[in-house]
């Protein structure tokens, strides 16, 4: 034994079992758990994926609120019905209802009676206005089967032959500006979106390639002591898949805490005139299931992304250390 | 066990730092590597230790020409090749105990398999004190016992330690070559790099001088 066992035999003895105990503590993780590039990494993460999470959330709202106005105008046509000399408005009201209860596609056709249609004209003509006293138009509402809507040319040639005074509006040019208008929107939302989600990209994994600069030495010890790649690569890809994984979730759960904190908000305010403005733009502010999953896919492939990043960091680490050749070649 | 036949080093486009350098390193063999600063001693220990490649010339390792090793052999041959580092390389975040047992962990082995072995390692360089203390607390010699014992763990054939005494005071100088020595006698070819000549004069031991970017061996 040597001169330096020696000194230490005295204690030898007394040491060995309560060393031998401590020793079946757990041990030290190979990459250690925390540090300020490690804390700073999974601030970055969090801020970022919540940005994503709350853009991603915008674009699904617009584009549900887009698609529910374009079908709540697709499901009504009008027929309106112009009042001229000679003409028995009744029996022209009737005849259109026929004509286009008779289309495959239309699921009813109501007539607006005089009561309803004075009702309509009530805020500009005031009340008990006689409606056969002024030559107003009267309507025929359509209502249409959205899955398959029916024929208008032919229904508008077929009330041009049997009622001229009737005009067929199946409001296509609305239809046709506001799902324009609301495909811009979207294709804004998801060009945002993608930014959004590139800007996430190149902040991850430079925040991560930052904090795996400070595990450099790591890396090398732990290849000179025999430590084969793949083994190195996964103690750092878990690593790191853990940290990205704990900051994308507390984003993303920020993010759903906002759409849910919004939508009770809009719930609890309904019929108040904030509400109703911002309900007659965003609908009830419920991103629905779409979203969500859309949040647990942000998280899930940020994590991923972090993992990946410091996987191939690693493996471009080792393969210049293994290069080995002080020429470069 | 190691023959390198008119090896020759250079970084980049510079000159040869090391030059038609020849020898063999038998098992069970002692020698120290000297030569002045910036000769080339660490960098003789790092082709040795397969961290480099060397630009002209042959290095047989355990019977395998240096050129042919894959990067997926290198783990298996590093594992019979123990290196003790001038700067310790110690990781701070582990205990002694754990930066001891770390080659054997990196294996996938239980560590209820060597557990014994390194606590005895750990008393044998005079460390079972101090094995489940972090480096940062330990001094310069514990540290540099604790990085000797890393390198001993897995039983190397061959030690290679660059200044093992170069932060130590003479007296644990002098322990620290008396556990060098046992070792060998236990049989691991050892190599020394070191420029202190009176830690050289307390063994009779082959000298490997590097000087000019040339070896001169003295038996």
């Amino acid at each position: 034994m040597t001169e330096l066992a020696e000194q230490h035999d005295g204690q030898g003895a007394d040491e060995a079992k309560p060393a031998s105990e401590r020793a079946q503590r757990k041990m030290a993780p190979i990459v250690p758990s925390q540090n300020i590039a490690g804390r700073a990494l999974i601030s970055v993460i969090a801020i970022m994926t919540f940005l994503s999470c709350l853009t991603l959330g915008a674009v699904t709202l617009v584009r549900d609120t887009a698609s529910m106005w374009e079908n709540q105008i697709a499901r009504e046509a009008t027929i309106q019905i112009k009042p001229s000399e000679g003409l028995d408005m009744e029996a022209a009201l009737a005849a259109a209802q026929r004509i286009a209860s008779e289309f495959a596609g239309v699921r009813a056709a109501r007539i607006v009676d005089r009561a309803a249609t004075a009702r309509l004209l009530e805020p500009w003509l005031g009340a008990g206005l006689n409606i056969d006293e002024l030559p107003v138009p009267r309507l025929v509402i359509v209502t249409i089967d959205e899955d398959s809507p029916p024929d208008f040319a032919s229904m508008r040639a077929m009330l041009a032959a049997e009622v001229p005074s009737a005009m067929l509006d199946d409001h296509r040019t609305w239809v046709d500006r506001l799902v324009a208008m609301a495909r811009t929107t979207v294709t804004l939302g998801v060009a945002v979106l993608v930014l959004m989600l590139s800007a996430t990209v190149l902040s991850v994994v430079f925040a991560t390639r930052g904090a795996m600069a400070g595990n450099g030495h790591i890396i090398e010890v732990l290849h000179f002591v025999g430590a084969e790649a793949r083994f190195i690569a996964t103690e750092f890809r878990h690593h790191f898949l853990l940290t990205g994984m704990k900051g994308a979730a507390v984003g993303g759960l920020a993010a759903v805490v906002v759409f849910i904190v919004f939508s009770w908000w809009s719930s609890m305010n309904l019929a108040t005139p904030e509400a109703d403005q911002a309900t007659a733009l965003f609908g009830n502010f419920a991103i629905g299931v779409t979203g969500y999953a859309g949040v647990a896919l942000v998280v899930a492939v940020v994590g991923a992304l972090t993992a990946a990043t410091s996987h191939f960091t690693v493996v471009t680490y080792l393969s210049d250390i293994d290069v080995g050749r002080p020429d470069g070649g | 066990m190691i023959r390198f036949e008119n090896v020759g080093l250079r970084y980049g486009m510079g000159p040869e730092i090391l030059r038609d350098i020849s020898f063999h390193i038998p098992q069970r063999s002692f020698q120290f590597l000297s030569g002045p600063s910036g000769a080339g001693k660490t960098t003789l220990l790092r082709l040795l230790f397969l961290s480099l490649k060397p630009t002209r010339g042959l290095i047989n390792v355990f019977g395998k020409d240096r050129s042919r090793i894959t990067r997926h052999e290198l783990p298996m041959l590093r594992r019979r090749i123990g290196v003790v580092f001038q700067d310790f390389r110690l990781l701070d975040h582990m205990t002694t105990y754990e930066n001891v047992a770390l080659p054997l962990r990196v294996r996938g082995r239980e560590e209820a398999s060597y557990r014994t072995d390194v606590i005895e390692l750990l008393k044998w360089v005079g460390l079972g004190e101090r094995m489940h203390v972090l480096p940062p607390v330990l001094s310069g010699g514990e540290k540099q016992r604790a990085a000797i014992a890393r390198a001993l763990i897995e039983q190397p054939e061959i030690l290679l330690a660059d200044e093992p005494t170069g932060n130590v005071d003479p007296p644990l100088a002098r322990r620290l070559l008396r556990l060098f020595i046992e070792l060998n006698r236990l049989g691991t070819a050892v190599v020394i790099a070191t420029h202190d000549l009176g830690l050289m004069e307390q063994v009779d031991a082959r000298r490997m001088i590097l000087s000019g970017g040339r070896l001169d061996i003295y038996d």
